[in-house]
């Protein structure tokens, strides 16, 4: 009784339509509404639906277009991929790379940006001797332990001691470069998307003039690798700029690999070692894992190898086991 | 064979130090054998490589 009740509202909707004979008829037989709704009715309904949502889709797109948070342009084109030998599973660092990546660090980009994670000692056995870390080490000065008068005076850098920043602090870096901050390089590969690829497609993308129609900002120039392609770092690095102690040709190419498979070695110096460890690990545990393979087998062949054998009792001797 | 069993399996504290003289003897070999191939892998590039082109005496590092 209240199903029906209820039910009948809707009913109301329809017997102006369908009549009253109809309605009376349903209403004692079931109390399921639509099943009298033409199946014609219903395709309509949902062809309209359909369209109606496709429409407003279509709609949207056609007033915003295929919406990415970011143009093409502020993504940044996407870098080269390099084939870095450096980068080869079982390959370490071409330490002699490293060195004249090293000395471009020094000769050019420490004048701007900071190292600020590597400290001498860590060059040791690595990039220099000891004798050469320690002089390079001894050429700045650090503070010394407070003396009787509490006052802090400088002493020549040692081995502990980290690679000395340009700048005193981030301020004067950014008042020095235009308000722009050059980033600490450290960690620099691990940074980035893209890691070396993208700091060698960076160091060696800057055309020599904006392509026609690009807008670059004041005290900014044009690098298609550089999110946003304005960036306040101008082209550093020119053929000849350094010279090689070991005589390879300083050109930009060669300059930008070699300091960026240094930056590489900053943000990541146990990864000769760990690749090391990585080979013999993998090596050991794929022998371990074919001999318990084996051994499985071995343990396992006799329950494997064994046949069940049904032998049906034969007419006449059902009494066998009496 | 039963020297062998008297020697090392008869008692657990011989099998365990089996076990454990086994086991360094094993990494000492191994680290000395995979090393060699490391540094033939990559012959070459690595430090000890380079070295002798900048070390000015032998005693220092
Ligand atoms: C004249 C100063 C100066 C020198 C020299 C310089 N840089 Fe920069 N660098 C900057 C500034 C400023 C920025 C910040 C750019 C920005 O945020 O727009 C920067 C940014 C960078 C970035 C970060 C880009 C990013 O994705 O955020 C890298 C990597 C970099 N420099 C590498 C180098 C390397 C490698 C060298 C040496 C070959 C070098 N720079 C030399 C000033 C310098």
């Amino acid at each position: 009784m209240l199903a029906r009740s209820c039910v009948r509202p809707m009913r109301a909707f329809a017997s102006a339509r369908n009549g009253a004979v109809q309605i009376t008829k349903r209403a004692a037989s079931s109390s399921s509404g639509s099943s009298a709704e033409s199946p014609l009715r219903l395709n309509i309904a949902a062809a309209a639906a359909t369209a109606v949502a496709a429409g407003s889709v279509g709609w949207y797109y056609h007033l915003y277009g295929n919406s990415h948070a970011m143009t093409p342009a502020e993504e940044g084109l996407h870098p080269t991929k390099y084939p870095w030998v450096h980068e080869q599973w079982l390959k370490t660092f071409d330490h002699q790379a490293l060195r004249r990546g090293f000395q471009v660090y020094r000769e050019v980009c420490s004048s701007c940006h900071s190292l600020s994670r590597v400290p001498y000692r860590s060059l040791v056995g690595s990039i220099l001797t000891v004798d050469e870390a320690k002089a390079l080490a001894e050429e700045n000065e650090y503070d010394a332990e407070p003396n009787d008068q509490g006052e802090i005076e400088k002493r020549p850098g040692k081995l502990a001691d980290y690679l000395p920043s340009p700048y005193p602090n981030d301020e004067a870096a950014r008042f020095a470069n235009n308000g722009a901050l050059p980033p600490d390089l450290s960690l620099m590969v691990k940074a980035r998307h893209g890691g070396c690829d993208y700091i060698f497609s960076l160091l060696t993308g800057y055309p020599d003039e904006p392509p026609a129609g690009a807008q670059v900002g004041a005290g900014l120039y044009f690098n298609p690798y550089f999110p946003g392609t304005g960036i306040a770092m101008a082209r550093v690095l020119y053929n000849g700029l350094v010279e090689y102690e070991d005589e390879t040709p300083a050109t930009t190419s060669q300059m930008a690999k070699d300091v960026t498979e240094f930056l590489h070695w900053a943000a990541e110096p146990e990864m000769d070692d760990r690749k090391r460890m990585g080979m013999k690990v993998l090596v050991i545990t794929s022998v371990l894992f074919a001999m318990s393979v084996w051994v499985k087998r071995y343990k396992w062949a006799w329950l494997k190898s064994r046949k069940i054998v049904y032998d049906p009792p034969k007419e006449g001797q059902t009494k066998i086991r009496d | 064979m039963s020297a062998l069993y008297n020697a090392i399996f008869r008692n657990n504290y011989t099998m365990l130090g089996a076990v454990f003289a086994g086991a360094f003897a094993f990494n000492m070999g191994y680290d000395t054998l995979m090393n060699k191939i490391w540094d033939h892998i990559n012959r070459g590039r690595q430090w000890k490589d380079i070295r002798h082109k900048y070390a000015t005496s032998e005693d220092d590092e």
